[in-house]
């Protein structure tokens, strides 16, 4: 089957660009190789025939965030230069630690059952928008209300520690 | 059409966990292994989308909506916390001249 095929393509370039965004040694180059990630990912979620998320997914983090963390590389003007150095010991742990939280999260997943039902027939539409929104505006319309109130609060946050202080501290 | 060919094509559910845990991991090395801590906070994002990758699958596995909404307020949280983690860095750059973790585990100094 082609979806089979494409699937494996798509995994496995979303793990290579997943991989580049922690090996690549210049700021500027891991942000766009995460960029790159998010439009893989939101590939998969084409695959999955959540297009609402997969729109969301590109306009917020490939969009949005990803700018911010661009606007303050440059700000910060990061380069190779003053990439801080890291000794092997370091490297060889963090591999060892990440290689063995792979293992065992997947040796966990292996014993776990799936007991429910594969997929019924009208799940298809369960990704549009007009079927979101109704879930949205019905059962999760105080999270929903909940999350400006956080998103105000971490503009005020955002502006009052980035402002430039008028004395400094001595 | 295409999500019910795929899910009775090859594709298994487990697929998608074997990936999102591989994402998450190399999310998770990311965090222990750079130094630069713009560099950690794109890892944490890795990390999240790991998560909402395996939300989405399940969603869709089992028809319902409700993890595709918690993917939206994961968004939410993750749009936020990466403003407010980028302010934080920008201040501390500003009086360290360094984005280094290693210079950041004084409370004090």
């Amino acid at each position: 089957m082609s979806l089979d095929i494409l699937f494996y393509i798509l995994g496995g370039l979303t793990i290579g660009t997943a991989l580049m965004v922690v090996l690549s040694k210049h700021p500027v180059r891991s942000v766009l190789y995460l960029v790159l990630t998010f439009f893989l990912i939101s590939a998969n979620y084409v695959m999955m025939n959540a297009q609402f998320i997969a729109i969301v997914n590109i306009i917020v983090y490939a969009g949005a965030i990803m700018v911010l963390f661009l606007f303050v590389l440059m700000l910060l003007n990061l380069n190779k230069e003053n990439e801080p150095k890291h000794s092997p010991l370091m490297t060889i742990g963090a591999a060892i630690a990440g290689g063995g939280l792979f293992l065992v999260v997947v040796a966990a997943m292996r014993d776990a059952i799936l007991a429910a039902p594969m997929i019924d027939t009208n799940s298809q539409q369960v990704g549009l928008v007009e079927n979101l929104g109704k879930v949205l505006f019905t059962k999760y319309v105080l999270p929903f209300e909940v999350s400006s109130v956080l998103f105000l609060a971490a503009m005020v946050g955002a502006v009052l520690l980035a402002k430039r202080e008028k004395q400094t501290i001595e | 059409m295409l999500l019910a060919t795929l899910f009775e094509s090859g594709v298994k559910i487990e697929h998608y966990m074997v990936l999102a845990t591989a994402l998450f991991v190399i999310g998770v090395f990311g965090v222990l292994y750079r130094k630069n801590a713009i560099i950690l906070l794109m890892c944490i994002e890795l990390m999240l989308n790991a998560v909402n990758l395996l939300l989405v699958a399940f969603s869709t596995y089992f028809g319902q909506a409700d993890g595709q909404l918690f993917v939206f307020f994961i968004m939410v949280v993750a749009a936020a916390e990466a403003t407010v983690g980028l302010s934080i860095l920008v201040l501390l750059y500003r009086n360290t001249r360094s984005t280094d973790i290693r210079l950041f585990n004084k409370l004090k100094n």
